[in-house]
């Protein structure tokens, strides 16, 4: 078993170590130059390539992509072009944000999908079930930046209960941070609770043939309670799984979220440093997503072999 | 004025009451305590596209000098928001010599930066000294090119020797290019800005905004609010929605005129005036078929223009037929040179040989130019273009392919700029192509003559512009802005490059 993991890890590495070449090579086929951005329509040709020898565009792809590396090994991408503030704090900042945004969506996620999905499982054969998994069809199919339009316009304008964005530190203002929190997690959290309330809802159905839970009626307990005390628990196996490569997708969700919200996190600071052409930034940046999928994948990988005898080569032995 | 669309007599109207009120109130403001000030009053207003670094020498881009030029820096002379006049700023009065070469300009005495040091003649040399040297690196440098020397001549006189009468020079010193700056105060102009404004800069918080406090030692009028936060944002539903709940209290550049319908209510007021950003149909000049003036002539021909407006801009702003803002003291209605006309559209095309012709309209992804963009491709259609539209990402990839690469047939952008019909069409070399001969005479004369002949030349560049097809004035984005009722000095015309506070108050 350690061997599988020590080989997935491997795997893991390799997969980083990949993606930074083909970030880097992105960066290098995007059109534009940031010397150009930041010097105006009217600059001569001399004083952008001036600007781009200053900014250190004008050396040789393998220095900069090397300096790049060990930037990032060292914490240390290095600074942005044209504010010339230190790219390093200002993503941990930034991270910082949409990690709150991205841990509120998936619990309120979690609290919509299990109660939910355990009740289409269970009334699967009845009028109610059957509605709630229709709607859970089209929460799915609903963009999250429509639902936070659609949320906004409802609770913030007509309504006037939350604020219609922002972001304020939770240490300054801790009232206004949960406030501000709400509609944005939400409108995350309604399409992923949908997709995970229809995984509970197969997980439960599994379940509710199996033996133990005749077994446990049997002892006397209610329907409802059979269910929650054990089917629920035998479901969460496969649904844990899912709800890791959720997490990945939720990432990539508060770029869009982030942006409908006037939220400054790491999402607005990519859209922002690729209309300014922050090159440094912006492939530090997406390589921070990059790794944050990949080692969400690998955990949930090794939580496979850990948890299912089955999956571990020559587990026999 | 009685030529003029009814809305913008309206909107004259609406600024010289706006202007009367905050008159009222600056008088007030001169009463020895200046109580009229509350230090507590706070403002947020908000604007779009946040600046990627507070430095206008070496960034370019609207967002900064919007925020920053006026406010915490300041100019010797300075555009009056609300009459589009050059009126003294820092330099109390000024001298031009008899050859028009020499500007002598008297300072006024007790300004001082928000660092404590005291504004002098030195400090102007030094600023008009450093946009000459390599520290500058914007394009808008340029305008100082002109100048041969400045000299302190005294600690608070300033004597600026021009290489050749240049009268655009002046204007130039109106906008970022004259922000006059400490000897000492220039060490992280990124970060943190040192001027002499009525406000100093006290918070940056990057992706959110930038907060302005009052600058409590101010030389002039002291501004009404204690704090001024600019929010920014990126999605115009997200400003919108950050107004109906009150989180701002102003819209400073309304992004999408269609939903101005929102805030057609008692709760809010609306501003509507003129800025100086025409949105120009360009076309590539050097190559055919643009190269044959009658192919330009018959595109603009083949544009109904108030239906245009009307289409894509919801009927918000001017129509102008020129290159020239009705602000400027050379505007001329020129709206009657290509009236709609399908059928001589149709007729120069043909006269050209370029029936079905295929053009790539190359667009910037700026809502003005796609929503535009569409309707200006059926109207060239109709006329017997066929023409191809694609959208490229602004400002990056379209400064590439289309400013750069002259990869393109026409485009759509908005020249923002202020008095910038020389930089668009005096250079041959520039993405418009065009800069003949006859229009660079006519802009030197203008440069070097008196006010009244330049005034007279830049007219007669304005109609040759026009009438040889340069490019297409689609129309004038308007300044729009919505606000909470009770405030008041807000710039009704977006002459300058500055987002003006200093008449800003709530009453």
């Amino acid at each position: 078993m350690i061997l599988q993991l020590l080989r997935r890890l491997g795997v893991l590495i390799a997969s980083v170590a990949v993606s930074t070449v083909v970030v880097f090579g992105f960066m290098q086929v995007l059109p534009g130059n940031p010397a150009r951005v930041a010097l105006g329509v009217n600059a001569s040709d001399a004083a952008v390539a001036r600007m781009t020898e200053q900014y250190g565009l004008d050396r040789p792809l393998p220095v900069q992509y090397f300096e790049w590396i060990v930037g990032m090994l060292r914490l240390d991408p290095g600074i942005e072009y044209i504010s010339k503030a230190p790219i390093g704090p200002q993503i941990g900042d930034r991270l910082l944000v949409t990690l709150w945004l991205v841990a509120a969506a998936m619990v309120l996620a979690v609290l919509i999908a299990v109660p939910v999905g355990t009740w289409m499982a269970m009334r699967h054969r009845h009028i109610d079930g059957v509605v709630l998994s229709g709607l859970s069809q089209v929460g799915v199919a609903v963009p999250a930046f429509l639902a936070g339009i659609v949320l906004i316009s409802v609770f913030a304008v007509r309504l006037g209960w939350l604020p219609s964005g922002g972001w304020v530190v939770p240490a300054s203002d801790p009232v206004g941070f949960v406030q501000r929190l709400i509609l944005p997690s939400i409108s995350l959290a309604l399409v992923q609770g949908s997709v995970l309330a229809r995984y509970v809802r197969s997980a439960v159905l599994d379940e509710l043939h199996q033996d133990y839970l005749r077994t446990a009626q049997a002892k006397g307990l209610r329907p409802v309670q059979a269910v929650f005390r054990h089917t629920v628990r035998n479901a969460a196996v496969p649904v844990v799984t899912v709800l890791g490569l959720q997490l990945a997708g939720l990432l990539v969700g508060a770029v869009v979220i982030e942006r409908v919200f006037v939220i400054p996190g790491l999402g607005s600071l990519l859209l922002d440093s690729v209309g300014q052409r922050e090159l440094l930034t912006v492939q530090t940046v997406v390589m921070v997503l990059v790794v944050a999928v990949l080692v969400i994948n690998f955990i949930v990988d090794a939580l496979y072999v850990v948890i299912d005898p089955r999956l571990r080569v020559g587990g026999r032995a | 004025m009685a030529t003029r669309p009814f809305s913008a007599l309206g909107c004259a109207m609406a600024g010289a009451i706006v202007l009367s009120a905050c008159s009222a109130g600056s008088s007030t403001n001169d009463d020895p305590s200046g109580s009229d000030s509350d230090s507590t009053q706070e403002v947020t207003i908000g604007l779009f596209a946040e600046p990627a670094s507070l430095d206008f020498t070496t960034t370019d881009g609207a967002a900064i000098p919007q925020a920053l030029l006026y406010n915490v820096y300041e100019t010797l002379l300075k555009v009056d928001s609300a009459t589009g006049d050059v009126v003294p700023a820092l330099a109390s009065s000024y001298e031009v010599s008899e050859d028009r070469l020499t500007y002598t300009f008297q300072l006024v005495q007790d300004a001082t930066f928000s660092n404590g040091a005291e504004f002098t003649a030195e400090d102007a040399v030094f600023s008009i000294d450093r946009v000459k040297s390599d520290d500058w690196t914007v394009s808008l440098k340029s305008a100082m090119d002109v100048v041969e020397s400045a000299e302190a001549t005294g600690e608070h006189e300033l004597t600026v020797t021009l290489s050749q009468p240049d009268n655009s020079w002046l204007y130039a010193m109106t906008t970022g290019v004259g922000a006059m700056f400490d000897t000492e105060g220039v060490g992280d102009l990124a970060t943190d800005p040192i001027g002499t404004g009525p406000y100093v800069f006290a918070n940056w918080d990057r992706g959110t905004s930038i907060t302005l406090e009052r600058n409590e030692d101010y030389w002039g009028d002291a501004p009404f609010f204690g704090v001024v936060e600019f929010a920014y944002f990126e999605d115009p539903n997200a400003v919108n929605s950050a107004m109906l709940t009150g989180d701002i209290d102003v819209v400073g550049t309304v992004q999408a005129p269609e939903s101005l319908a929102e805030f057609e209510t008692d709760e809010f007021q609306i501003i509507e005036g003129t800025t100086n950003g025409e949105v120009v149909l360009s076309f590539n000049s050097d190559k055919a078929p643009f190269s044959d003036v009658r192919v330009r002539q018959a595109a603009r021909y083949a544009i109904d223009h108030p239906t245009l407006l009307d289409t894509c801009w919801a009927g918000r702003g001017e129509l102008i037929g020129s290159m020239v803002p009705p602000t400027d003291p050379w505007y001329e209605d020129r709206t009657g040179d290509y009236p709609f006309d399908l059928d001589k559209a149709k007729e120069l095309l043909a006269d050209s040989g370029n029936e079905g012709v295929a053009v790539r309209l190359r667009l910037p992804n700026l809502p003005y130019a796609v929503a535009c963009g569409t309707v200006v491709e059926s109207m060239l259609e109709d006329a017997g273009f066929e023409v191809t539209v694609d959208s490229l990402e602004f400002p990056a990839t379209w400064l590439e392919e289309v400013f750069t690469a002259k990869d393109f047939d026409m485009s759509i952008v908005s020249h923002v700029e202020p008095r910038d019909m020389q930089a668009v069409f005096g250079d041959p070399d520039y993405y418009t192509t065009y800069g003949i001969p006859e229009v660079q005479a006519l802009f030197d004369e203008a440069n070097t003559g008196t006010e009244e002949e330049q005034t007279a030349k830049m007219k007669e560049a304005a109609a040759l512009i026009s009438k040889d097809a340069a490019a297409d004035f689609l129309f004038l984005l308007p300044n729009l802005i919505v606000a909470d009722p009770d405030i008041t000095g807000l710039p009704e015309n977006a002459v300058s490059t500055s987002f003006d506070l200093s008449a800003l108050a709530r009453e």
